[in-house]
């Protein structure tokens, strides 16, 4: 229990101080943080694989993408606007932000979850990997279409029509 | 609590005396502590040597490095300390720890110093699961491999983390392009290894040395270097392993000689050592990657040389993997930025993936037999040169081999 408890302090403490931070930088950093605390809760509840697969895509990729996007898009470190304009975008902000916790609360406690102290069988890769290509073959086939046409839609969208000169190539 | 799986591997008493030994060393040890702290000083002991040894390895590396260096470019290499220039590394120590440690007035300082930090713990977790012998992994999982990557993606975090706190529009533009080269080649590493698992059936570091137990023909052992597949993963991994690791000839991160050492501008003394060994470290845990995955692991080559002990083995391959890749790095010119992305995204990763196709393919047909055999090479063989012959061709057109006429 003391590992969850401090798995939860990791998790949560850096979410909510990312969120006070006007440093948007330090703000991120703190995120990928909580984000590597999930993966310790999932190491902690025996989910092995799917603790690897939370570090490798979320600290390893998405991180960098939130860094780029931080970069690429503000002028000076401490520029973050905190204070809303108006108090209509105030109220939009606090409602829309309000619904969403709703449904996600709503969510968690009508799902019926099974009670009991005895431990879930661990899971081993191979078993993940037959469960994932038996049973949900047709989800992973959508899922992997889908992510190949996000890609190609991200190189469109990113290529340039200008020809190469001689010396830029290879 | 759970407790970590197979901390402890038991060593089995078939092996020889020269195999257990590190096992018994441990265990022994670990018996004279009371029951519920024995996991814990047995995966300090583990650690404690995983950090003595490759520390010691590292030292030993940086001299051989620059011993070799100095032999390719018709120069002696350090020879003023000690026999030979033995003592090089100690004097080396002793020179970074003594340094000044300079930190910008405009740094952020809890990043800039976190920074090295966290590379250097990062690149040495990667070393967990590696097998460094026959019975010695210090962490055995299910999921080994995901593991390994999942510890090495964090780098990129840290150096991004260096570029950025150091407050210096240098050293964060080296950052972004070190970036951009790590992203580049971590697609085609990645997917060099998927035939492996896609082959093995398993992301365990120890199944996939024992499907590679044997020999064929009793001579030619059955790792998986020696098949068509496996030799071009083998080569797209060491491509990536070398971009990986920011080594020559890719190392425009850093590229000393005219980038003044891109996200490492704003670091001095034994910051900047942590840096360097991080980067060894990351070399060494990628070499043993290789050799764990194409190399057969600790396997001996040949029947008859099993009685020299797995680590010894496995430290004869390691030492092979990275004299290979000093004499490239004293041998090959710089890559420049365009050159290195395009070489990733358009030749390695395609190629990659071809590659994931006759590995499928050569998987398929593990029932043939006799001259289906041959066939089976033949076309295993020809789905690798066809399209790395007809990739490079179109890639160069118009623009290699280039003609120079000089005046």
């Amino acid at each position: 229990m003391t590992g969850l408890l401090i798995i939860a302090l990791v998790t949560l403490v850096p979410a909510a101080v990312a969120m006070a931070l006007r440093n948007v930088i330090h703000s991120a950093l703190l995120l990928i943080l909580s984000w590597a605390g999930i993966a310790a809760f999932y190491f902690w509840a025996g989910a092995e694989f799917l603790a690897f697969s939370q570090v490798l895509v979320y600290v390893g990729a998405i991180s960098m993408v939130v860094l780029f996007a931080v970069l690429l898009t503000r002028h000076t470190r401490t520029d973050g606007g905190v204070a809303p304009d108006t108090l209509g975008r105030a109220l939009a902000g606090l409602l829309i932000g309000g619904a969403v916790l709703g449904v996600l609360f709503g969510a968690v406690l009508s799902t019926p979850l099974p009670i009991g102290s005895k431990p879930a069988a661990a899971v081993t890769v191979h078993g993940l990997g037959v469960e994932l290509m038996e049973r949900h073959t047709i989800a992973l086939l959508v899922v992997g279409v889908l992510l190949t046409v996000a890609l190609l839609g991200a190189v469109v969208l990113a290529a340039s029509d200008s020809r190469s000169g001689p010396e830029d190539a290879r | 609590m759970n407790a970590m799986p197979g901390i402890f591997a038991a060593a089995t008493g078939a092996d020889s005396l020269l195999e257990r030994w590190p096992i018994l060393f441990r265990d022994t040890v670990a018996g004279f502590f009371p029951a519920p702290l024995q996991w814990l000083v047995g995966s300090l002991i583990s650690i404690l040597a995983i950090v003595a040894i490759f520390g010691g390895v590292f030292a030993a590396l940086t001299l051989l490095e620059r011993k070799m260096l100095g032999r390719v470019q018709n120069r002696p290499g350090p020879n003023r300390t000690g026999p030979f220039g033995l003592l090089q590394p100690i004097a080396d120590g002793i020179k970074m720890l003594t340094k000044e440690d300079i930190v910008p007035r405009s740094a952020d300082h809890l990043l800039h110093f976190l920074a090295p930090v966290a590379l250097l713990a990062f690149s040495i977790l990667t070393f967990a699961v590696i097998p460094f012998g026959r019975n010695l992994v210090p962490l055995e999982l299910d999921a080994a491999v995901l593991y390994f990557f999942a510890a090495g993606a964090a780098t990129e975090l840290a150096i991004f983390m260096a570029g950025w706190a150091s407050r210096n529009k240098f050293s964060l533009l080296a950052a972004m392009r070190a970036l951009a080269q790590l992203i580049s080649y971590e697609l085609p590493l990645l997917l060099s290894f998927v035939p492996i698992i896609m082959l093995a059936g398993t992301l365990s570091m120890t199944g996939i040395i024992d499907q590679q137990a044997g020999w064929n023909f009793g001579f030619i052992p059955k790792w998986y270097i020696f098949t068509p597949w496996g030799f071009a993963a083998f080569a797209i991994f060491l491509v990536a392993a070398l971009a990986e690791s920011n080594r020559s000839p890719f190392d425009l991160p850093e590229a000393e000689s005219e980038l003044i050492a891109g996200h490492l501008t704003e670091y001095s003394g034994f910051k900047y050592a942590l840096f360097f060994m991080a980067e060894y470290f990351g070399m060494i845990a990628l070499s043993g990657m290789a050799i764990t995955l194409f190399l057969g692991g600790w396997r001996a080559p040949l029947p008859f040389l099993e009685f020299i002990p797995s680590y010894l083995w496995f430290g004869a391959k390691l030492l092979g993997l990275l004299l290979l890749f000093i004499w490239i790095r004293g041998t090959f010119p710089r890559l420049r930025m365009d050159q290195l992305t395009r070489l990733a995204w358009k030749f390695l990763v395609p190629l990659a993936l071809f590659n994931l196709g006759t590995a499928a393919f050569w998987s398929l047909t593990s029932g043939w037999s006799g001259p289906l055999q041959l066939a089976r090479w033949g076309v295993a063989i020809a789905l690798v040169v066809v399209p790395f012959v007809l990739l490079g061709r179109g890639l160069s057109r118009g623009v290699a081999p280039r003609t120079y006429r000089f005046a």
